[in-house]
């Protein structure tokens, strides 16, 4: 993305005017020139941060996925990374899972939050309470709370706690990770838990800037409590929705550290083997850097298509 | 606790003080506070008490609420077998350093961008607003590529706490948080500065620095839990067990070590955040939204 905003700058844009340099007297050529450079001396950190850790990888991630370095020599392999990488096994599970991860996670992560902050605004008592709550496990380092999960909660076994609690409501147990049919849920489970929280404050945030009186007139007009949701609070909080899904769904395709550390990487038969995984297999396990770069590149180009849509919302807000 | 917030939401105060109202209300705040309560706080609950729990007990069915014969022997353990002190130590160090760097080059540039608008400023923030939709994953092959080479000056980082710090100055949502808010401050303060012979940097250290304390605070508090929750990136780039992080050090001992210790090291590595989250929760929340909903 970086690389395609660079055509479209206009030129000749004029300098916006700053206390430094307008005045009711024009200012000098040198003046200007010194102006500009204190500016720039004080971009110059993050710039180069930039530089060195954002822009210049994103276009060496381009370049090495047509390359291949062998033994300290790099030569132009054309697609040949591509075909390796899609010809791997675990490719099209990899995007199949962490499709199915994306899907389950936006009804459970993103309707469930929605839901939740609708109720926590009607609340008149233990909002700061519920607050806190809710975003507790946010902060939790990932892999705590993961390994809580891991060892006991998704016990196969009935000494798990959510094997004892499916018991005691005499409902069938599961085996949690241990069944391919299971592990999807059971990541989407501990992620929506880890990671609920925040969309929560900033769905409870936006729904503090709605008008009052619309829903005064949706009442007047006998509009029930489903049909103010409907017609008042959704199209209300409509751009918020449409962000965060967004967001949501670029956070859910880069699903990593679930499978690492619930499923151990792949899971049984492949059930847990996510894109972002196999990324990390092979770059850092199989010694395939560029095909790592290219299933990098695959991955960029899907989400672009969401990024699109994200710039034109955000675009249309402004 | 009550607190009538005067505006009107989904339902009207009225209705929610009538009778069957009434009841509904309270019912349902009741089953809330007690569902969310055992959902968000009792697996925490169970977490602690859980790493009290000896082997036998852990395996027992059905699982006991209270630790029979607690054995704070494993949180000892864990704090000795996995050297938690080095750990926090270093995961502490990397969080001041990305609070120091993040600080000093994002806020420089957002002032810079915000305030003394340089030539080619508004290209720059476009290229840097561009990178929030790169996904961290799509970068990570070649960001450590970079970090075990760096351009031009061929320095191997790994290991170092800079191949932590440096990558985490280019964070184009920082730099957009503190532009905001340094947008809000009046061009006439500036024009004041300048009146009085101030220079850049001197109008940056004595007037907006001072306003913008709260922004400060938000941005520090990011920078500490995104170091502390990050887990690849420093795996990748803190290979030895002497620079390891605490999430990435738990991990690595998870394999061979009794998972009661394991849980018990995973309770006291989340008590940093749980703690600055409980005392700056205000800021945290007041920053996320500020951040989301752009003002």
């Amino acid at each position: 993305m970086a690389i395609t905003t660079v055509p479209q700058i206009p030129r000749k844009a004029g300098r916006p005017p700053s206390p430094y340099s307008a005045g009711p007297q024009r200012t000098s050529l040198g003046r200007k020139v010194r102006d500009n450079l204190t500016g720039h001396a004080f971009l110059i950190g993050a710039v180069l941060c930039f530089v060195v850790f954002s822009w210049y990888p994103m276009v060496r991630g381009i370049v090495m996925s047509f390359q291949r370095t062998r033994r300290g020599e790099t030569t132009w392999v054309g697609w040949d990374n591509y075909t390796r990488l899609i010809a791997d096994p675990s490719f099209w599970p990899a995007w199949k899972n962490t499709f199915y991860f994306t899907v389950l996670a936006l009804v459970l992560g993103y309707a469930v939050p929605f839901f939740v902050a609708i109720l926590l605004n009607e609340f008149r008592h233990a909002k700061g309470y519920l607050r806190i709550l809710v975003y507790l496990p946010v902060m939790l380092p990932p892999a705590s709370a993961l390994f809580l999960f891991k060892f006991y909660a998704y016990d196969p076994s009935e000494a798990g706690l959510f094997n004892a609690i499916l018991k005691a409501l005499h409902l069938p147990t599961s085996q949690w990770m241990q069944s391919p049919g299971m592990t999807m849920p059971a990541m989407v489970i501990a992620s929506t838990w880890m990671n609920m929280g925040g969309a929560v404050l900033i769905y409870l945030a936006s729904l503090q800037n709605i008008p009052g009186e619309l829903y005064e007139a949706a009442e007047l007009d006998g509009a029930g409590v489903w049909r103010r949701i409907r017609h008042v609070t959704i199209p209300q909080t409509r751009l918020i929705l449409a962000l965060l899904a967004m967001l949501q769904i670029v956070a859910t395709m880069q699903l990593f550290i679930e499978p690492l550390i619930l499923a151990n990487g792949a899971g049984a038969e492949d059930s847990a083997t996510s894109v972002a995984y196999l990324i990390y297999q092979h770059g850092f396990f199989q010694n395939d850097l560029n095909g790592a770069a290219a299933l990098g590149v695959i991955m960029l180009v899907v989400l672009a298509g969401f990024s699109a849509v994200y710039v034109r919302l955000t675009a249309k807000q402004d | 606790m009550a607190q009538d917030s005067g505006t009107r939401t989904l339902i009207s105060h009225a209705q929610l003080r009538r009778g069957r109202g009434r009841i509904i209300y309270w019912t349902l705040l009741t089953v809330v506070v007690v569902g969310f309560t055992l959902v968000f706080l009792g697996p925490l609950y169970w977490m602690v008490t859980g790493a009290l729990k000896s082997g036998q007990e852990i395996a027992q069915t059905p699982p006991s609420l209270f630790p029979k014969d607690p054995q704070p022997q494993n949180y000892i353990d864990a704090w000795n077998n996995l050297d938690l002190a080095k750990l926090l130590f270093n995961t502490f160090y990397y969080a001041v350093g990305a609070v120091v760097f993040q600080l000093v080059f994002d806020t420089a540039a957002a002032y810079s961008l915000s305030k003394l608008r340089p030539v080619f400023g508004n290209v720059i923030l476009g290229l840097m607003l561009a990178t929030l939709m790169i996904p961290a994953m799509v970068l990570i092959v070649p960001q450590y590529v970079t970090v075990i080479d760096l351009p031009i000056l061929h320095i191997n980082l790994l290991d170092s706490p800079f191949a932590i710090w440096l990558p985490l100055v280019a964070n184009a949502f920082n730099i957009f948080l503190l532009k905001r808010f340094f947008d809000s401050i009046p061009e006439e303060l500036m024009a004041a500065a300048l009146m009085d012979g101030a220079t850049p940097l001197r109008t940056l250290w004595s007037i907006i620095l001072p306003i913008s304390r709260p922004i400060l605070g938000v941005v520090s508090i990011f920078a500490v839990t995104a170091v502390w929750k990050d887990f690849l990136w420093p795996k990748l780039v803190m290979p030895s067990p002497e620079t390891r992080t605490v999430s990435v050090g738990i991990y690595a001992f998870a394999g061979g070590t009794p998972m009661n210790v394991v849980i018990a090291a995973s309770v006291i590595a989340a008590i940093p955040t749980v703690v600055v989250f409980l005392v700056f929760q205000r800021n945290i929340m007041s920053g996320l939204t500020t951040g989301s909903l752009k003002g």
